[in-house]
């Protein structure tokens, strides 16, 4: 982006931000720092907006409301009726019990609850009923707003044949494939052979990831044809498939469009999404390191041609895949607000849902193509509840028994729909938050990012920084050099944490060393009591051995005040901090070099989980005589769990594919567990007879229930 | 060894000097190796550390301060008399030492000495160095690992298991006496960890049982093994004679000092106080919403705990036993408290015979030592049927009600949710003398739940429905409770840290004396 003339509106706007950024530095409360509502009051809009959505996207929509002078209202199912949405808006009105068919995706008592509050607009969020065509018609019965496009923006953008086809029509590029509906694994087999391995067969009505399967060969074809019509029939109730061209190494760049109902259409740049596990978005930041304007100016024109010719109003956005020759294809258009928007509006200083709002209210844009800047660097990384060391995340559930954001940090900005006690349900997206740091470069941003992972405090349930962390931190990706493929070229293996090197390593055991020392001292200041010692030498020196993984290390401590001095693999490190043992941050200086670890738990036989670099590390102090005891005791021999097939996340059993006395090769399907809408099939590790099934299709099982063992 | 070094630069020996400290040395070096460097390289071949490297581990470093090293038995029959049968300090290593600082005596049975039988001198040093404990006031920790009585010795042997139980009795209430079987520990030995306040024991090398296996099958015909019959499992999870097993004895003895530094010296000294990096004033927001809004829909009662005490850190004792009650110790502002909690995700959390003998024994222990004790409640009531009522849930349950009610320690009481029926008085009530007792926004204070007393009041009557509403408004809320004084405020479950810590630092200075008795008469 070349130099672009800036209008004073948004000169004015720009200082905000600047502004805004500058002064949270020093404040802890929830700041978006990184763009700024101006809101005109002159400029009426709707006096009560229903909110068809929970969590993180709820809040957030709520809090421009609130800017707006606008009152809120929010649904929500029994289960959430404590939750921070709720708690946020002006009303609540309860929508049903928790499975989300019946509350958040039942119109009937939405439009009651719209009806109860004399909601004029409603706004969908992402999800749910945001691309919900039926919802949409049923709003405009009523006189309702629907804050987004039109239905039939909604209609042709929302089955994946026709956009395509409506795409071609306008001139955007689109992907070579088959432009129907495949009706059986035989027919998709055929028409992966004519377009030519490797395809992609994913659902018609799709979204999200679910209901999307690539195939190499006819034998996946059919395999990924069952698990996507399946797939599809439970997510969206539809069950209809396509087939297209699969571009091997793509990057995933999508232009954030903003449309009005007078043919007036911007487009506010693009978001690169490339770090991505199965088909689902990890990292996203904004702008791409890859496009150059040429590129940019193509693409976001494509875009625009695009909203166009649907007559499109509101955010939307337009997704492409990008080649390494930077030829793009037309992806998909989402009519609704993407889960990504906030790094746009950092770059933009524009407040997407105030625009949404406005444009749904009728107005004209505000703004100019040419006055839409790229400040600065954005990165968001999703945080999920989820377990990153098996296939990059599968669900985990839990009660958020500790929950810190790290709004400390400067230019950082959390977009999150719960709080400390909150549960992480098997009902719901395992979101934890959207965290987004910014920066003047790329590099600030990736920098704030690091710092603001090291002093995200989450416990009680198992979530990914440990994996992004390692993302934002990795050679290939500060480099810019990245793929939809990133994740599993990386970790061929799947993702083990962060590998320590031998400075790394030295940082860590000093690090536990010292902090197993601070408890040690602590446990002899015992107050006001008379009857304690007075006389045992003050120690200052001591000889431990620290477990990790790979080993035991011999480790001499010194201290002097707050500062340890660790002889650690033929290494010295000093290590010093506030020692606090209360807190879950542990704010240290190692070599000179702050660094932010965290300790998740200690206990009285010197095991210390500790989170150092994202990754959470189990070491054990041991004094040097308790090392040596510790010899003598005898390896305990965990369970063989190659005869047990355990379920590794919560879930609902969908298939149990065996019986017992079944012989089962290896590899081959047990049962299949359904978790947030995704089905995993569940395979036996080794050749063995079934010895007994302990779980039946419907049946609700937990993290490590056991499901089925072997002989 | 240090306590051979002393003697060393001493040069005014004469020469039937210098062959008594000869003899001295000897005698040291001997002691040390107990019964010789094969059993002890049989007894680490068993996972297990030898009564020395117990001490060591245990104590403070150069803390340990031996007594009657020189003792050997007196036994001259079978043999026993012979100098190979003869091993200076016999079959127990006995002395004192700090943990943390803090004055401790211990006694650690050497099984490479005669399987750390039990004889007369061996049952002696025992009683000496409990007797000075008393005498000074300080807890006694006993390592147990002993094949039983010295056989050769007869009823000497006898003798002197009765002297230990006797001191066992006599320091009981007075200093705290901490019990860990680290080996065998049967027949009559049993009892005296039995008579002891806290029984740890190491997971698949220590047993306790009255009579082994073999006498099992010869009596009762049951085939059993050692461990099913009296292993670290069977006692934390079906007996409830431990209160805590771990991995093997390295873990058993870091634990155990952890577990030191929860225990006040004696009854004459104040729950200890440790330097607290804990904010006394902490907010804890995720208690606003962890009671369910269903009544009926568990939570885990571990939560609250381990968010309102210091540092989250709480040493549950009998983790594994009658779950339905959580008992173990915490600290609130650096001061060691003594935790009771309903668990509701454990049979809802009602009162049965094992939790009310669980709770007991622990209120008494927390009042007998200075220990002030909170209470979390969430009680549906006693457990009914007849298995229960054959078993005497009266008199058990009695003996939670006991407890409280003579307690003079600091009482504060938290009702979290339900508090039904009797089991409302139980659990440290107002009416038991509690010093300050809230409860939250979602405690329910009445006779039973809505349903039950529905159809009790309005029998045969239509419209119960209508009247389970009108219950539920009247008497499913704190105010019944609030109005008449008995619970003293309704407090937002975020400041229960806070207040705790507030109130406790008022009740430090508590005193309520019972009337004078001989002693009690609780319903055992």
């Amino acid at each position: 982006m070349a130099a672009h003339r800036v209008s004073p509106s948004l000169n004015r706007l720009l200082f905000a931000v600047k502004y805004a950024s500058f002064q949270s530095g020093g404040c802890a409360v929830h700041c978006n720092a990184q763009y700024s509502t101006v809101h005109s009051p002159s400029e009426k809009t709707f006096d009560k907006i229903l909110i068809a959505n929970r969590g993180e996207i709820a809040c957030r929509v709520m809090k421009t409301c609130h800017k707006m002078g606008i009152q809120t209202v929010a649904v929500h199912s029994d289960v959430d009726s404590s939750a921070v949405h709720v708690k946020m808006a002006d009303e609540a009105v309860c929508v049903g019990p928790a499975p989300t068919s019946k509350s958040y995706l039942n119109m009937d008592a939405i439009m009651d609850a719209i009806r109860a509050t004399g909601a004029q607009a409603v706004h969908p969020g992402y999800g749910f009923l945001s691309e919900n065509k039926e919802f949409a018609k049923r709003l405009a019965a009523e006189g309702v707003a629907f804050i987004g496009p039109d239905t039939h923006a909604i209609m042709a953008m929302g089955d994946k044949i026709e956009s395509k086809l409506i795409a071609k029509a306008a001139n955007v590029n689109t992907i070579p494939g088959y432009d129907g509906v495949v009706k059986t694994a035989e027919e998709a087999v055929k028409i992966a052979q004519d377009i030519g391995y490797p395809v992609m067969i994913k659902a018609s009505a799709g979204g999200g990831g679910k209901g999307m399967r690539i195939a190499w060969n006819a034998e996946e074809t059919r395999e990924g044809f069952r698990f996507s019509s399946q797939e599809a029939a439970s997510s969206f109730g539809d069950d209809r498939l396509l087939i297209e061209k699969f571009i091997d190494n793509p990057r995933h760049i999508e232009i954030q469009v903003l449309a009005d109902k007078h043919g007036n259409a911007l487009w506010l740049n693009e978001r690169e999404c490339s770090i991505q596990r199965r088909n689902q978005k990890v990292v996203e930041e904004a702008p791409s390191t890859f496009l150059d304007p040429v590129t940019r100016r193509a693409m976001g024109e494509q875009a625009v041609q695009l909203a166009k010719a649907v007559q499109y109003s509101s955010a939307g956005t337009v997704e492409f895949l990008v080649d390494s020759k930077k030829n793009f294809y037309f992806l998909e258009m989402n009519t609704r607000l993407q889960v990504e928007h906030p790094i746009t509006e950092c770059i933009t200083g524009l407040d997407l849902v105030e625009q949404m709002i406005r444009v749904a209210k009728g107005y004209q844009l505000q703004h100019k193509q040419e006055d839409i800047p790229i400040n600065g660097w954005a990165i968001e990384s999703r945080v999920y509840a989820e377990d990153p060391y098996k296939s990059f995340g599968l669900p985990s559930i839990g009660r958020l028994s500790k929950y810190q954001e790290p709004l400390n940090l400067s230019n950082v900005r959390v977009d999150s729909g719960i709080q400390e006690g909150s549960d992480i349900s098997i009902y719901y997206d395992p979101m934890i938050s959207k965290l987004v740091t910014y920066g003047a470069t790329r590099a600030e941003a990736l920098a704030r990012m690091e710092d603001a992972l090291d002093n995200y405090v989450i416990r009680g349930v198992t979530h990914n920084i440990p994996l992004l962390r390692e993302i934002i931190t990795h050679p290939r990706f500060i480099s810019g050099d990245i793929s939809t493929n990133f994740l599993p070229e990386v970790y061929p293996d799947g993702f083990k944490g962060h590998q320590l090197d031998l400075d790394t390593r030295r940082e860590l055991l000093a690090s536990a060393a010292a902090l197993y020392i601070t408890a040690q001292l602590r446990s002899q200041k015992v107050l006001g009591d008379l009857r304690v010692s007075s006389s045992p030498v003050e120690c200052s020196r001591w000889e431990l051995y620290v477990q990790l993984e790979d080993g035991s290390h011999s480790v001499e401590v010194t201290k002097s005040g707050n500062v340890y001095t660790v002889e650690v693999d033929g290494g010295k490190v000093e290590v010093s901090g506030q020692w606090n043992l209360a807190s879950p941050l542990l704010p240290l200086t190692i070599n000179g070099t702050h660094r932010t670890l965290q300790c998740l738990s200690r206990d009285a036989s010197g095991r210390i989980l500790l989170q150092y670099l994202g990754t959470s590390f189990k070491v054990r102090v041991l004094s040097k005589l308790a090392a040596e005891f510790n010899s003598y005791m005898p390896e305990k021999v965990p369970e063989d769990t190659s005869s047990i097939l355990r379920s590794p996340m919560p879930g609902t059993v969908v298939a149990v594919s065996v019986k017992p006395g079944d012989p089962v090769a290896e590899g081959q399907e047990i049962c299949v567990i359904e978790a947030m809408k995704m089905q995993n099939s569940l395979t036996a590790v080794k050749q063995a007879k079934v010895k007994s099934v302990h779980c039946k299709p419907g049946e609700t099982v937990g993290e490590g229930d056991l499901l089925v063992e072997l002989e | 060894p240090a306590v051979i070094r002393e003697h060393r630069d001493c040069r005014w020996y004469s020469v039937s000097h210098l062959s008594v400290k000869e003899r001295i040395d000897k005698k040291r070096t001997a002691a040390l190796v107990g019964g010789g460097q094969k059993r002890i390289d049989a007894q680490h071949k068993k996972g297990k550390l030898t009564a020395r490297e117990r001490v060591e581990l245990l104590l403070d470093p150069e803390s340990f301060v031996e007594s009657d090293m020189f003792v050997e038995h007196r036994c001259s029959d079978f043999g026993m008399e012979q100098d190979r049968n003869k091993f200076p300090g016999d079959s127990v290593v006995t002395g004192r030492g700090r943990i943390n600082g803090r004055l401790v005596y211990v006694f650690s049975q050497d099984f490479t000495v005669f399987g750390g039988s039990l004889s007369g001198a061996h049952a002696q040093k025992i009683c000496k160095i409990m007797d000075q404990a008393m005498t000074v006031g300080a807890p006694v920790i006993g390592l147990n690992d002993s094949g039983g009585a010295r056989i050769q010795e007869g009823v000497e042997s006898l003798a002197g298991y009765a002297d230990i139980f006797l001191r066992n009795v006599m320091a009981s209430g007075v200093v705290p006496q901490i019990s860990l079987i680290m080996g065998p520990c049967a027949g009559g030995a049993v009892y005296s960890p039995a008579l002891t306040d806290f029984t740890f024991m190491v997971k698949d090398t220590s047993y306790l049982f009255i009579t082994g296996p073999d006498v099992v099958k010869s009596v009762t015909n049951e085939d059993v093994t050692q461990e099913e019959l009296g292993g670290a499992k069977t006692h934390t999870t079906v007996s409830g004679v431990a209160h805590h097993a771990f991995e093997n004895d390295v873990e058993a003895l870091l634990n155990v000092r952890e577990f030191f530094n929860f225990l006040p010296l004696s009854n004459q000294d104040p729950a200890p106080m440790r330097e607290c990096h804990d904010c006394s004033d902490r907010l804890v927001h995720s208690l606003d919403t962890i009671v369910p809004f269903e009544t009926t829909k568990a939570y885990d009662m571990l939560d609250i705990i381990q968010t309102i005490v210091d540092e989250s850190d709480f040493f549950e004792i009998m983790p594994s036993y009658a779950k339905n009650i959580v008992v173990g110790f915490a600290r609130m502002n650096g001061r060691t408290v003594g935790i009771v909690g309903n668990q509701p995700k454990v049979a809802s959390g009602c009162l049965d015979i094992n939790s009310s003998v669980k709770g007991a024994r622990f209120v008494r222990f927390c009042d007998a030592f200075n220990i002030p004790i909170i209470t979390f409640v969430d009680v549906p009531g006693f457990l009914p049927g007849t298995a229960q009522e054959y078993g005497g849930i009266i008199r058990h349950g009695a003996k939670l009600l006991y407890a409280f009610a003579e307690a003079t320690v600091p009482k504060i009481t938290i009702i979290t949710r339900k508090a039904y029926g009797g089991a409302y008085d139980v659990m440290s009530s107002k009416h038991l003398r509690g010093d300050v007792n809230y409860a939250w926004p979602t405690a329910e204070v009445a006779v039973m739940g809505a349903k039950g007393a529905v159809q009790i009041i309005f029998r045969g009557k239509e419209n119960q429905a209508e009247a389970e509403a009108e219950y539920v408004e009247k008497f499913a809320n704190p105010f019944p409770a609030a109005v008449r004084g008995f619970v003293d405020d309704i407090i937002e479950p975020s400041t229960t840290r806070k207040r705790i810590c507030r109130d406790l630092e008022v009740l430090a200075s508590k005193k309520q004396i019972n009337p004078w008795k001989k002693h009690a008469n609780i319903p055992l």
